[in-house]
């Protein structure tokens, strides 16, 4: 009785995995064109699967009658079978490698389109949700660390916009310095906070916190490294603290240059990641579809973009410090009002920008 | 350790890299702007690598590269140099060893 095993379903069906089998079984079919021969095309198969190699010759003449008449057969043509079957082997072997390579494809471009599937989620759900003064709130979801930093985000504007208000009352109702220094803790609390959750999202996507689509767009254009540069907060809050004294200035003046010094080291750092990505990502032969092991080569590279974003918050951080360090109470009251005024407009710049009037059209 | 603890006390500033580290390349930008040539110990081509970054994390450094030493005493990595620079103590440590051609 001739009836196949469930492993060995014929191959005209073409339904049958993995495909290497209905290789075998197909050349086999069309040699013999016998049905009484899928006894035999079994063994032959099943020890195919096990052993490719010379020696299953033997198991394939395993005495059935149709194998009977194949050993009174001349040996040349047991040895163009033996060829035959290798060169099949051989070929199922390049096409399950060519299968497997088609399924690492398709898995890095799966996961390539969840990535923007979610980016694209949380832009609109950032876009819709938050501006100047107003918050609405995120129904339903997304426990990523990037919905919840967008959350946190909002909050942390709103905060701002509040202690900027409080520090422009404080400043002209001339209150005690012990009270406005409540204020400047507060205040430069909040920066560091805002450091600390950028460092939290940053593990979960650096390139979110990099490409800045967290802030505004006018803010967005000064971005360096995932947020503003140090030595640009140093030329924006120096003019509004007049008058100095000597010796501040010279404080000053050396922090503005180790800052500077210190920025042009990471930026160059970050041009050599940069190189160092681009080359690992293009190397490799282009004919070949394979890009895995660029790809995943360039992954690890990447990893030290987490650290570099991380020493540019520390930067902007101790440059703070620096500075409230140098500057009595009162100035470094001035100095946060004038620093949260500024990034205060640059926001309204970007809303005032998105809801520009369109450009007439010619007639 | 014996091997990193030996090198450390070398005189002058001694930088514990790896050629693949970019971060590791800012510092060494950093004290070429400065005008100071540290040695620089890549122990990422050293046969004795692995047991070198050990020896640098026992020794305090939460990443073992970038590592600065000066005049024998652990500065620090990216961090701390950055907020000493900043702060202004990392040029009195480097002038000894400053040469401005």
């Amino acid at each position: 009785m001739n009836s196949p095993t469930p492993q060995f379903v014929p191959s005209r069906l073409s339904i049958y995995e993995p495909i290497h089998q209905i290789g075998i079984w197909g050349e086999n079919f069309k040699r013999n064109g016998n049905p009484n021969t899928s006894t035999s095309l079994i063994v032959e198969v099943d020890n195919k699967l096990e052993n490719e190699s010379e020696t299953t010759s033997h198991e394939m003449l395993a005495p059935t009658n149709n194998y009977e008449q194949e050993a009174s057969k001349p040996i040349d043509k047991i040895q163009r079978r033996l060829a035959q079957n290798r060169e099949a082997a051989r070929k199922s072997r390049l096409r399950k490698k060519a299968y497997v390579q088609q399924l690492e494809n398709s898995r890095l471009k799966l996961i390539q389109l969840e990535q923007e599937l979610q980016r694209v989620t949380q832009q609109g759900l950032y876009m819709g949700g938050v501006s100047e003064g107003s918050h609405i709130g995120f129904s339903g979801t997304v426990t990523s660390g990037i919905a919840a930093f967008e959350m946190e985000y909002g909050r942390w504007v709103d905060v701002q916009h509040r202690q900027i208000c409080e520090l422009r009352t404080a400043l002209n109702a001339h209150i005690s310095d012990i009270e406005l220094r409540i204020l400047v803790k507060s205040g430069m609390g909040h920066y560091f906070e805002l450091f600390r959750m950028k460092s939290t999202v940053a593990k979960a996507d650096v390139f979110y916190v990099i490409s800045g689509v967290w802030k505004t767009s006018a803010e967005r254009f000064f971005s360096w490294i995932g947020g503003f540069r140090p030595s640009e907060l140093l030329k924006v809050l120096v003019p509004q603290l007049d008058p100095l004294t000597e010796q501040q200035i010279l404080e000053v003046c050396n922090l503005k240059q180790s800052c500077q010094q210190a920025e042009d080291a990471l930026s160059q750092g970050m041009e050599k990641l940069q190189e160092t990505v681009s080359s690992t990502v293009a190397g490799g032969p282009v004919a070949e579809d394979s890009y895995i092991p660029q790809v995943a080569t360039a992954m690890e590279k990447l990893e030290a973009l987490v650290s570099f974003v991380n020493q540019a918050d520390h930067l902007r951080q101790e440059t703070l410090q620096q500075m409230s360090r140098i500057l009595t109470t009162r100035q470094a009251a001035r100095g946060l009002l004038a620093l949260g005024e500024y990034f205060h407009r640059l926001r309204a710049l970007s809303t005032l920008w998105a809801t520009r009037p369109p450009e007439p059209s010619l007639p | 350790m014996d091997k990193v603890m030996r090198l450390t006390t070398e005189r002058g500033v001694v930088l514990f890299s790896k050629s693949s580290c970019c971060l590791c390349y800012a510092v060494k930008i950093l004290f070429q702007e400065l005008g100071v040539t540290p040695t620089i110990h890549e122990i990422d081509q050293d046969p004795e690598g692995r047991e070198m970054e050990r020896a640098l994390m026992r020794l305090g450094c939460k990443a073992p590269v970038p590592a600065v030493f000066i005049g024998g005493k652990l500065v620090g990595s990216t961090n701390e140099v950055m907020s000493l620079h900043l702060g202004g103590g990392l040029i009195p440590l480097l002038r000894p060893y400053q040469a401005f051609c």
